[in-house]
């Protein structure tokens, strides 16, 4: 019997293997390793200068600040959706339950294209709301309002959808403790259940932010595209694209891709803190 | 204790329970949930409804919008098979295999959930033109991949290549290696354990994967208008036709192309929800 014959029969052998963390080596380098590092060399490719210039350019600057506002609003907003949704879910037995649960994760099933058209559909010509907003002079659609409500729906499930498994396992003995030792409702909150589900609150911000501050397809749907004004930072780079000035699409697109790769450091360390188990919910 | 039996008889919807705030946490989740999705997605099916049957009817058999949906399925379909096959691989090679730089590339593996997707788009779109880094050496061989159905794929994969890797892995990592050494015990071969044993125990976590990155894929615009040149007939995706639609202001054509995908959006979610119920009973896991 050969060497190679001998080994552990519920492993395969070391040339099966390092063929195998070959293949997928390749096919991520492929997909993922080699256009991320393309972002970073095709942005630098006319230095530093450039990429500074292209970054605080006044429309680069309109469209970070817009970005950053979207984000403000629309993460938060969600969050105390998130919370409370999993609170009525994870604490409570009733009928219906999985079905709305369902019903919350609807947006993830959704083209961002549709979120984006659901807005239009909604405060568009020809719909009944828009009239009404406009006679009171507020612009819903290719304005500021538009691309906040279609960053609303694109990110709506993220933290309902980290807390509600993360609150379920915790079960109910802990606030039924504190019910039951005088606390009241928020009290049981703010110094209960707040502390248990922290990580878990972060970890869904924190990927909710990433989604908030990179969506495309919807905010390109309701924004208009009025420099300055509706462009956020994703916008600005299909313009800056579609102008053929690719160096200061790049550079835009750099900093964007910094924020994913803080996101993905981020997300890392808090699957450390708070365990891979509740940090798996696959649907983003 | 006839209070206690009528109680008892009489059907509830919530169990009672001591913890306050059932209704404000209730009402506010289901008020939040009406006014940013519910309602606005009722609104498609309302004003795709104002049609009419016949002229939704002749908008969703349109010669250019049949040519777009079939455009974004099949790419979409074929995206999904390479990420199961390529999934599968590379959730085994993180879970069962220590080498150098493991970590970093499980915790790269999610960079298309947190990359947004129209830095995806102009990234690949410059790799994989022919005078890209990587689209030369295919040129060479009469091959385009940006700017064609291929481009398409190539984003799609991008965006879909989490999902099976991570429905996979954690059921990978909870396999019990027992029923592994039972199979060798009984004399099969590393391969036939993999193929008959471990894989038929993956497959729902690996169809799961397979229809979420399916129907994501479907629906994405950002990381594809990019690549994929946008060629009437050819080249043109479903959510492309609907922006183009609402730029020509003809809502009621966006809404019918929209409905079309809503619907197809709903069987996909209903299909996984039917897997991951047929997995739980069948494996007791979803």
């Amino acid at each position: 019997m050969g060497r190679a014959d001998f080994r552990n029969p519920v492993s395969e052998s070391r040339r099966a293997k390092w063929i195998t963390i070959f293949v997928a080596g390749v096919f991520l380098a492929l997909v993922l390793f080699i256009p991320l590092v393309a972002v970073f060399v095709e942005a630098f490719r006319l230095g530093w200068g450039a990429v500074l210039a292209a970054i605080t350019q006044p429309d680069a600057l309109a469209a970070i600040r817009l970005t950053l506002l979207v984000a403000a609003i629309s993460v938060p907003l969600n969050m105390v959706f998130g919370v409370a949704a999993a609170w009525a879910i994870a604490k409570y037995e009733f009928k219906g339950k999985a079905f709305l649960t369902t019903l919350i994760d609807l947006p993830f099933s959704v083209s961002p294209v549709i979120a984006g058209l659901v807005y239009v559909l909604l405060f568009g010509t020809g719909s009944f709301l828009g009239p009404i907003f406009n006679s009171a002079g507020m612009q819903i659609l290719f304005a500021v309002p538009g691309v906040v409500l279609a960053t609303m729906f694109v990110t709506f499930p993220f933290v309902a959808r980290e807390l509600i498994p993360l609150m379920e396992d915790q079960g109910t003995g802990d606030e039924e403790a504190a019910i039951s030792l005088g606390a009241s409702g928020w009290q049981t909150f703010w110094r209960v259940t707040l502390p248990n589900i922290k990580w878990g609150l972060l970890y869904g911000v924190l990927l909710s932010n990433a989604r908030a501050m990179g969506e495309f397809g919807a905010v390109s749907v309701v924004s208009g595209r009025l420099r300055g004004e509706t462009v956020t930072m994703p916008l600005h780079i299909e313009i800056l694209y579609n102008e053929y000035n690719f160096a200061a699409a790049f550079a835009v697109a750099a900093l964007l891709a910094l924020l994913a790769l803080v996101t993905l450091v981020l997300k890392a360390l808090l699957e450390r803190v708070y365990g891979r188990d509740h940090a798996g919910a696959v649907r983003h | 204790m006839s209070v206690v039996t009528s109680s008892k008889a009489r059907w509830r919807w919530k169990q009672p329970s001591v913890i306050p705030g059932f209704g404000l946490t209730l009402g506010f989740a289901i008020a939040y949930l009406s006014l940013i999705v519910l309602i606005p997605l009722a609104g498609v099916a309302w004003r795709s409804a104002a049609l009419g049957w016949d002229e939704f009817f002749r908008i969703a058999t349109d010669a250019r919008v049949v040519a777009a949906l079939r455009t974004s399925f099949w790419t979409a379909g074929l995206a999904a098979v390479i990420n199961a096959v390529f999934g599968v691989i590379v959730a085994w090679v993180l879970v069962r295999y220590e080498f150098p730089g493991r970590r970093l590339v499980d915790a790269a593996v999610d960079l298309p959930f947190a990359l947004p997707t129209a830095v995806a788009g102009i990234a690949l779109t410059a790799l994989y033109a022919s005078t890209g880094w990587i689209g030369q050496y295919f040129v060479d061989w009469g091959i385009r991949i940006a700017y064609t159905p291929t481009g398409i794929v190539i984003a799609l994969i991008f965006i879909g290549l989490p999902f099976v890797v991570r429905t996979v892995q954690p059921v990978l990592e909870d396999f019990d290696s027992e029923v592994e050494e039972a199979a060798a015990t009984l004399g099969a071969s590393r391969t036939q354990t993999i193929f008959s044993i471990i894989l038929p125990a993956l497959f729902p976590a690996i169809l799961t994967g397979f229809a979420l990155a399916f129907g994501r894929a479907v629906g994405e615009y950002g990381s594809v208008i990019f690549i994929a040149g946008n060629i009437p007939y050819v080249s043109e995706i479903a959510p492309l036709l609907i922006v183009m639609r609402l730029e020509e202001f003809n809502y009621p054509a966006a809404a019918a192309i929209g409905a079309i995908m809503l619907i197809f959006a709903f069987i996909i979610l209903f299909a996984i929800n039917l897997i991951q119920a047929w997995s739980r009973r069948r494996y007791g896991h979803g």
